[in-house]
């Protein structure tokens, strides 16, 4: 007879001192966990709920200016600044850790609607209304960090006149040219006081202008004619035009793919193009109610932050039709500028109620240094959600956002009327001859025109 | 496991090739994979099939690397017994498996008598460490198994018919005289559950903190303990019983009747979700296989039935009486009557259980309840003159896992497993005969209707195949072309039939709906002048 029994001495099994961690013992077995699918789900379920309960997403305003804001500038080199122009000519320059002015740039006469820095960081283009180009000196990140300041208003390097006001500028990456959006694009140099180059394509004038990050040469502008105008340096004349059938406030290239860029329209979407293949958008970001002011892109790629005339913010997948985010306050009004911060964890919007507010990317994420043990929890619950979440009960409680009132009536009105517009369609098709009637798709329709 | 092999001669240890060690793991493999993976083939959307290969490849990895933890990191090894020569597994003796063991195991074998207080039930908590014990004159007591103390015993003076423990071994709960009581460690009363009348029998559902019970007029109770609030209260309609046993794979309550009926119940419905016809007269006993695929029930009609729950059919019958079952988490099966116990194994794998242990205690003594102590090689006995424990090899699951059932727990870890637990409560709803049914998406049973066209095609189709018939040459006379013409006709009006019936019938239908519109159409002034119906 050969036996052996199950013998657990507990000197195995225990710590042997009181310092040491408890011992653990896994097994997997599949037999041991009972009914694991619905434990699973009840954790979904509530990763999903703790979710909301966590979503604090606004971190604090920073108040400052006596105007709206009308354009701001992240400093590449610097994370924690981040350049804001208002309405009255003020340019500022803040610390976002701990929410102050660092200094000011005063010297605009009229309204700064054009804020740039360069690729190292050090110079600080801003345009305005007042038909100048200032270049500043951007105080280096030790001054910035002594707040006690003896001097902190800073004297322009250089202040050029020009012969029309300015609507933007965008500084070349990784060069020494800028560019400036006003009647035409003209295409400035640090050491000249004139434009060394001018682009016109028609005879309206231009409102946005941004360089592509991957290749330095290419820059795309949008106009008043609702055109967007692709440039590239290298050639005597513009490269390739498109004519969409509402204008255009503002272009954002996606860092990581470079050839695809987003327009915030002011029809309420942003319209992702491949640039080399414009005669159809490549995903229409639906969602805003009202004009789409700004958008700037999340260093990642995978997503974008817009700021709309419906006073609030949402934050996009790069190829999400809708957003996966909305941000508003009670007391934010217009938003007429956001960026993403350079760590892709925040975002700034600038408003017209005179601040500027810092949110964070992702409103649930917790901030702070994370013990291991946390962010297995918050990787584990992330996974759950994701497992689950084509289940009605936990897609509903992730979807759901409360919505300001004006707004949520809007989206109903607006989603009225397309439906009616369609069911309209629709009709017309079934009662006309067939194929007589063709229906685009959205990603088609508001484009009027590709122009070479 | 114990498995029986003639060891004649002295095999040669061979080291195991590198293709035999795969072969294991591949079977260990098959069982962390939970089940074949999704069929990607068939899917169209390209964007998902990307998502959903990515997905299996990583349920892939996983489950490898876990079969190679059990492999490899596993602490201990599971229990066998093995016969050697013409011995026989179930003629081996206690005593002779006691001089075999070490002495921490010996331990596990004893008896304790307390003749006075009648027969005694008991229940252990889900890592074997604590045991309740209830004698039938009002004895309670909880005892920690590791060290054999007492942590506390007193007496109610009432009948005691049953003990279960709740979540852990802070509070047990009593099935009593005239009530069920709630009872913590310290043998304070916490709760008098009123509602519930005089029970026979109490379940407690670990993962949704359920307390079920069954009373005297035959009434299932449902009550969930972390809010007190009574989940559900359903009649049974089948008479008296004594006879429950949840099944902890899906947490399915099963009950046995008087009338030889099974019947399998959830909280959320009234009529129970299966009734099967088990036995020809009382069912005695009942228990479910771990892995909730098997089901044993023995009846007074000397019989005990193995079922296979998947299609509800006998799997094998086994003659014999038993007052009590238990399944061990290995699944060995533990009949206990009169004052014999048999253990049953099933050693071929192919669910075909045979003999592998017996144990008679003293002549005299009624066993009431047989128990197996997860975690450990123990068969707990409850009987008229106390309870006795003894060992079966290979019953047990050697491998705890310290997050799910940790025999060697401090009291720290317990409150940090009772938040978790809480935490993971299911509700209700999540008890359901298939629970592999929960997380995945229910498939749309509405079929569009045929089109018109559609429908009209079918029938000439069906016309056609009717017409294509050959038709049998008949006798002489009866083979004229005008019957042939005529029996071709039939033929194709029996293949129109259906289609012509059904098409009548929505016309019906139609013609229906436009009347009851018509009517309530018609303004109230107008109505005296409708034409009324010839009934009156």
């Amino acid at each position: 007879m050969k036996v052996k029994v199950i013998s657990r001495s507990t000197d195995e099994f225990t710590r042997e001192r009181s310092q040491d961690l408890q011992r653990v013992f896994r097994n997997f077995d599949p037999n041991l966990r009972k009914q694991e699918k619905a434990v699973e789900y009840v954790r979904a379920l509530n990763a999903a709920k703790l979710d909301k309960v966590f979503a604090r997403p606004f971190i604090g305003a920073m108040d400052g200016h006596i105007d709206s804001i009308s354009c701001m500038a992240k400093n590449p080199n610097y994370l924690k600044g981040i350049f804001s122009g208002s309405m009255d000519g003020d340019i500022r320059l803040w610390d976002i850790a701990s929410r102050r002015t660092v200094c000011q740039f005063p010297g605009h006469q009229g309204a700064v609607r054009g804020l740039t820095a360069s690729t190292d960081g050090r110079i600080l283009v801003s345009c305005g209304t007042d038909c100048t180009v200032r270049l500043w000196n951007v105080p280096v990140a030790t001054i910035s960090d002594s707040d006690d300041s003896s001097d902190n208003s800073m004297k322009p390097l250089a202040v050029h006149v020009w012969k029309n006001a300015f609507w933007g500028v965008d500084h070349q990456w990784d060069g020494n040219l800028f560019a400036t959006a006003g009647a035409q694009v003209d295409i400035w140099d640090h050491n000249r006081s004139q434009p060394v180059n001018t682009f016109q394509w028609g005879n309206d004038s231009v409102i946005a202008v941004r360089f592509n990050p991957g290749e330095p040469d290419i820059l795309a502008a949008s106009a008043s004619d609702r055109s967007l105008i692709l440039y590239d340096l290298r050639m005597s004349s513009p490269a390739r035009k498109l004519i969409m059938r509402t204008k255009t406030n503002s272009i954002s290239w996606n860092p990581m793919e470079p050839m695809n860029f987003t327009a915030a329209n002011e029809d309420c979407n942003c319209y992702s193009y491949d640039a080399r293949k414009l005669d159809e958008a490549k995903c229409v970001h639906k969602d805003h109610v009202s004009a789409v002011m700004d958008i700037d892109y999340s260093p990642t790629g995978r997503e974008f932050v817009t700021g709309s005339y419906d006073r609030t913010v949402r934050i996009f997948q790069y190829n999400g039709g809708h957003s996966r985010e909305i941000y508003h306050t009670k007391r934010m009004q217009r938003v007429f500028c956001v960026k993403f911060t350079c760590d892709a964890s925040y975002v700034i919007s600038g408003s017209d109620d005179t601040n500027l507010r810092l949110w964070k990317a992702k409103a649930s994420e917790q901030l702070g240094v994370l013990l291991p043990r946390e962010r297995k929890k918050h990787e584990y619950h992330e996974a759950v959600k994701n497992r689950y979440k084509h289940l009605p009960e936990v897609k509903r409680i992730v979807r759901h956002r409360h919505l300001p009132k004006p707004i949520f009536k809007a989206a109903a009105l607006r989603r009225t009327m397309t439906e009616a517009e369609r069911r309209k369609e629709e009709k017309r098709k079934a009662h006309s001859a067939p194929g007589s009637i063709s229906t685009e798709p959205l990603r088609k329709r508001r484009i009027i025109q590709e122009v070479e | 496991m114990g498995v029986e092999q003639e060891n004649g001669t002295p095999t040669e240890m061979v080291p195991a090739s590198e293709q035999d060690i795969s072969d294991e793991l591949d079977v260990k493999v098959k069982k962390y994979l939970r089940g074949e993976g999704a069929n990607l083939e068939a899917l169209q959307d390209k964007k998902l099939k990307g998502q959903l290969v990515i997905r299996e490849e990583l349920y892939g990895k996983s489950a490898k690397a876990a079969a190679k933890a059990e492999k490899w990191l596993m602490p201990s090894e599971g229990g066998y017994l093995e016969a050697e020569g013409i011995e026989k597994t179930w003629r081996i003796k206690q005593e002779s498996i006691a001089r075999e063991v070490d002495i921490l195991s010996s331990k596990n074998q004893y008896d304790i008598v307390l003749p006075e207080l009648g027969p005694y039930t008991l229940d252990f908590t889900s890592s074997g460490r604590y045991m309740a014990v209830g004698g039938r004159k009002g004895h309670l007591a909880i005892i920690d198994m590791k060290n054999m103390g007492v942590i506390k015993d007193f007496q109610v003076r009432e009948t005691v018919r049953d003990v279960v423990f709740l979540h852990n071994e802070l509070f047990f709960a009593a099935a009593q005289k005239k009530y069920p009581y709630i009872y913590n460690r310290d043998g304070t009363e916490l709760h008098c559950l009123k509602e519930h009348g005089s029970v026979l029998k109490l379940q407690f559902l670990k993962n949704h903190f359920l307390l079920a019970s069954i009373n005297k007029f035959g009434q299932l109770h449902y009550q969930d303990v972390t809010m007190g609030e009574m989940v559900g209260n359903y009649r049974t309609g089948l008479g008296r019983t004594a006879v429950m046993q949840v099944n902890p794979f899906n947490g399915v309550v099963g009950l046995g009747h008087s009338g030889g009926i099974v019947t399998m119940w959830k909280p959320t419905s009234s009529a129970p979700l299966v009734k099967m016809l088990c036995h020809h007269g009382p069912i005695s006993a009942l228990a479910f296989h771990p892995n909730g695929h098997l089901m044993a029930t023995a009846g007074m009609d000397k019989k005990i039935k193995l079922w296979d729950l998947r299609k509800f059919e006998v799997l094998q019958t086994l003659p014999g009486h038993a007052k009590t079952l238990d399944f061990s988490q290995k699944g060995l099966l533990a009949t206990g009557t009169g004052s014999f116990v048999q253990i049953l194994g099933d050693f071929s794998g192919t669910e075909n259980y045979s003999r592998y242990m017996g144990h008679s205690m003293a002549k005299g003594y009624q066993i009431g309840k047989v128990l197996f102590r997860p975690y450990e090689d123990v068969l707990s006995i409850g009987h008229s003159m106390g309870w006795s424990c003894i060992l079966i090899p290979g019953s047990g699951e050697p491998n705890f896992d310290s997050w799910v059932a940790n025999p060697f727990e401090t009291s720290k870890q317990r409150r940090e497993k009772e938040v978790h637990s809480l935490l993971d409560k299911l509700p209700p709803e999540t008890i359901m005969l298939d629970p592999t049914k929960i997380g995945t998406v229910r498939q749309s049973r509405k079929r569009e209707k045929p089109t018109k066209q559609e429908r009209k095609a079918e029938m000439e189709a069906a016309v056609e195949d009717a017409k294509s018939i050959p038709l049998r040459k008949k006798m002489k006379g009866k083979n004229k072309p005008s019957k042939k013409v005529k029996k071709r006709e039939e033929a194709v009006a029996r293949a129109k039939k259906p289609f012509l019936e059904r098409q009548m019938e929505e016309e019906n239908l139609s013609t229906k709906k436009q009347k009851i519109s018509g009517e309530i159409e018609l303004p109230k002034s107008l109505q005296r002048f409708a034409r009324k119906k010839a009934t009156t």
